[in-house]
């Protein structure tokens, strides 16, 4: 059950599985640099891991190349899916290399074309990728340096380079243009020693704003995404979907759909599917056919819903592992003048991307092309040649833009239907989930539970934590306070369950497992610090000796205009921490609480972060707004119902995301740490979300929530109890 | 029933030779080849598939191309003139109003309508105006500032 779980070999596993000759004649000239991640160690903490290789060299992960044309391309298996590496790994490569952004191409997620990747996730691409990029470019630069160096007959140490081209500091008018260096050459290089990258004050393009570089694709509907590939003859295929997990098809009668003009029914066992060159017409005939499903088996799973889910949760979790300890427990517990104990709890949530799962599959004699938009399209490689017998070689996967992934996108079932069908049909075949298919398979949040025992002395100072986390994961479970004697337990380390756990699928979604601790953690730092008396800023402050969290949370209240006060002040206002992907970040909300109704309306959120260096501080700021928009949606809203193995939300009718309307006044604050390592950006001010609106709930009105997302009802239930 | 169809589209005359009673959104993206215009829900929850039909702003997703006849139909593909961008696009792009760019072009035309309309609006007008279309990566404040430049560029005032 743990194939989606990261081993401990995978670090070995990261290489090219490709061949560096055919890859080289297919690339034409020009000066080629190979280059490997260099801290491999990051993919061996996160990932899916779905996307495993056996037996391939580790020999280099990424590539770039200067053209005779003077553009410079950079090869990777990464993917842009609205995150913005697109523009902010150029940025690192134009800065290296001294190149005009505008000369540099970003190949990506095409696995003819590029060696071999993981996957984008993870906040990863930024922290991990982007440092091996810098040295890469770097290292082009010296050896476009030393090629100018012969040409121009002057010694390297009077050489510079700048907007494309090598000079001589000494004499400008003696330059060499790197498209001269490169023409009619054929020269490979591997990166092994440490080179020297640009210091931060010598950035020209890194950490500085710049505008999307895909954006004017985007808002003229030029840019590609997976359902926008049109092959000759390809069909659209429509598959006939069980009503729920697990139940199996029992009798079908197709005859109808089959008489549908032009349409072509395939059945291959399970897989029934409507094939048609318009995807409406599909969609249509399939609801033509007449399918008799056998409820799935009888489980305990089969009688569960999004109430008893919990109950259930906490019967079936394996044995708990220790992440996290230190001092002694019962020695914390004696010394406490209150013991609090809680149980915290959330719903499974949709990664629910505007784009549904969707592939092309074209197969001519045994070699396949796979257009998908997914996260891992080494991964999709993968299933596809396992799928078809094919080997990995010969099948090609392109990954054009991607409509959104938040981590939904590394699973990919919609990619091996499509070659599937390809293969059944003879044609090139698109699969496109419907937003009911997308709900219906999505690897969700898993539900989880969190119970915390803590105490605090007569004096306000926290004396013991007992942390126990169900099935959330452990990302984001170890608490960063200063506590003399505490406890992190983890049952079920990762965001799968084992069999017989959740009714569906669950996977890894923004932040994984991190919004549910910092709920659970904050949450109930809140309530000590409530019980203790103290302002819960100042109670935070008390507790930590970490000088990067006490600079982030001080900058939020400074920012805020944060004035002390014990809670419930009736102001509204709350605070939460988090630490994730290596990123802090402090975020002080309000809200206002309608009494009558307990609908929650957030007025304003403040998030100050401390990712190290940032290499695009305008991308950097829109994934701190996006994390801050996104996770209103779990806090207040998402919650996926379902009865047993049958998921009753199918369609944003009823399963509501964050609209415009509930958008509150956002403040993003980047504390500037230009010479420590870039961090994720993707994900961490997201995780504070579900904290920092129920602190400030509590603030408002004195009614603490335990369970996301806090919709109207459990709002105005808190608020009876009092 | 198949039967001939004649509107305009982005300015220029269309025919196609369909069962009239197909959805636009799958007319446009497959028979015209069109895909700028995007399926999102298929319920007309999420805007993905706004398209402009004489001057409104409508989900292609519900409207069967029989709807459309002898109409002025415009998708994102018709939004830029000679000059360039649409102040909306233009306005998108400076301000950063996007992220994976799959709800974009359902945002940018439900705009173009709403500002047809509310040539001057305020931010509560355009968040009202802008509801019913969703994102997900969370572009919702700068597509609100976009729209307020573009009413900006294109109108003066505030």
């Amino acid at each position: 059950m743990n194939e989606y779980q990261y081993r401990e070999n995978d670090a070995e596993e990261a290489a090219l599985p490709m061949d560096r000759r055919r890859f080289l004649q297919t690339t034409g000239t020009g000066i080629f640099l190979f280059f490997k991640i260099r801290d491999v160690s990051f993919f061996t903490q996160e990932g899916p891991g779905r996307a495993l290789q056996q037996n391939v060299p580790s020999d280099f992960n990424a590539y770039l190349r200067i053209g005779e044309d003077g553009r410079v391309a950079c090869y990777t298996g990464k993917i842009e899916m609205g995150q913005g590496i697109v523009t902010s790994l150029a940025q690192m490569l134009a800065d290296e290399l001294d190149v005009h952004i505008d000369d540099v191409d970003m190949v990506m997620g095409d696995t003819d074309l590029c060696p071999w990747d993981r996957g984008t996730f993870g906040s990863l691409s930024t922290r991990a990728f982007g440092p091996s990029l810098r040295t890469a470019g770097a290292e082009a630069r010296r050896v476009l340096i030393e090629m100018a160096s012969e040409q121009l007959k002057v010694p390297v140490k009077d050489l510079v380079t700048e907007g494309g081209a090598v000079f001589d500091r000494t004499n400008a008018k003696t330059h060499i243009a790197y498209a001269a260096l490169a023409k009619g050459k054929k020269i490979e290089r591997h990166l092994t020693d440490p080179v020297v990258v640009k210091k931060p004050s010598e950035f020209k393009i890194m950490s500085k704003p710049l505008t999307r570089r895909d954006a004017r694709e985007k808002v003229t509907g030029k840019a590609k995404y997976a359902g926008d590939i049109d092959l000759p003859g390809m069909l659209y295929a429509k598959i006939l979907r069980p009503p729920a997990h697990g139940a199996k098809l029992v009798d079908v009668d197709t005859s109808e759909a089959g008489r549908v003009e032009g349409a072509r029914v395939i059945r291959d066992g399970d897989l029934v599917a409507v094939l048609h060159k318009y995807p409406d017409v599909a969609q249509s005939a399939l609801s033509k056919i007449k399918a008799k499903f056998d409820n799935p088996p009888a489980t305990p799973l089969s009688t569960v819903d999004d109430r008893s889910i919990y109950e259930h949760l906490l019967k079936v979790a394996p044995a708990g592992k220790v992440v996290a300890s230190g001092g002694d427990l019962t020695a914390g517990e004696k010394e406490s003048a209150s013991v609090l104990e809680q149980t915290y709890f959330n719903a499974y949530v949709a990664h629910a991307p505007m784009e549904p799962h969707t592939a092309v599959v074209k197969i001519e004699g045994k070699r396949a092309t796979v257009w998908a938009s997914t996260q891992a399209p080494f991964g999709a490689r993968e299933e596809v040649a396992k799928a078809l017998g094919f080997r990995t070689e010969d099948v090609r996967v392109i990954t054009p833009f991607v409509g959104g992934g938040f981590g939904g996108k590394t699973a990919h079932g919609q990619v091996v239907e499509a070659a599937r069908l390809a293969r059944l049909s003879g044609s090139p075949v698109q699969v496109a989930w419907t937003r009911n298919e997308e709900f219906f398979y999505d690897t969700f949040r898993p539900a989880a539970v969190i119970k915390i025992r803590s105490g605090i002395t007569g004096k306000g100072r926290i004396s013991f934590w007992d942390y126990n986390v169900y099935f959330a994961g452990e990302r984001g479970a170890p608490h960063f306070y200063e506590i003399p004697n505490h406890r992190t337990t983890a049952y079920n380390s990762s965001w799968v369950g084992g069999e017989g756990t959740h009714p569906f699928a669950t996977g890894a979604w923004r932040a994984p497992g991190n919004n549910s601790n910092s709920f659970a953690r904050e949450s109930h730092i809140d309530i000590m610090a409530a019980k203790a008396g103290i302002d819960p800023v100042e109670f935070r402050l008390q507790h930590l000796s970490d000088a990067k969290m006490k600079r982030v949370l001080q900058t939020a209240a400074e920012k805020f205009g944060w004035k002390p006060a014990k809670s419930p002040s009736g102001r509204g206002l709350g605070v939460a921490l988090g630490i994730d992907a290596g990123t802090y970040v402090a975020s002080i909300a309000e809200v206002e609480v309608n009494k009558g109704t307990g609908d929650v309306s957030v007025k304003r959120v403040l998030a100050v972060q401390d990712m190290g260096l940032v290499v695009n501080p305008a991308g950097a700021t829109i994934q701190m707004e996006g994390c801050i928009t996104m996770g209103l949606g779990y806090a207040l809203r998402e919650g996926l119902r379902f009865k047993g193995e049958e998921i009753t939300d199918v369609n944003f009718g009823t399963y509501e995301i964050p609209r415009f309307s509930w958008l509150p006044k956002i403040e993003t604050h980047i504390l500037d740490d230009e010479n420590a390592p870039p961090q994720g950006g993707g994900e961490p001010a997201i995780v504070t979300m579900g904290a920092v609106i129920a602190n400030a709930i509590y603030d408002a009105v004195g009614a603490r929530l335990f369970e996301l997302p806090m919709i109207p009802g459990r709002v105005k239930e808190a608020m009876n109890k009092g | 029933m198949e039967e001939t169809v004649r509107f305009t589209l982005n300015g220029k005359p269309a025919t196609v030779k369909v069962d009239s009673d197909r959805l636009l959104l799958w007319v446009l993206r497959t028979d015209l080849g069109l895909t700028g215009t995007k399926y999102g829900c298929g319920e007309s929850f999420c805007g993905a598939c706004t398209v402009i039909v004489n001057g409104e702003a409508v989900r292609s997703c519900q409207t069967s191309v029989k709807d459309v006849r002898n109409k002025e139909v415009v998708t994102i593909e018709g939004l830029e003139g000679k000059g360039g961008l649409h102040p909306v696009q233009k306005a998108f792009v400076e301000h950063d109003a996007l992220q994976c760019g799959y709800c974009t072009p359902g945002m940018i035309m439900n705009a173009y309508a709403f500002l047809r309309k509310h040539p001057k609006p305020s931010a509560a007008e355009i968040v009202e105006g802008m509801d019913d279309n969703l994102c997900r990566c969370g572009a919702h404040n700068r597509i609100i500032q976009a729209i307020q430049a573009a009413a900006k560029e294109m109108h003066g005032g505030h």
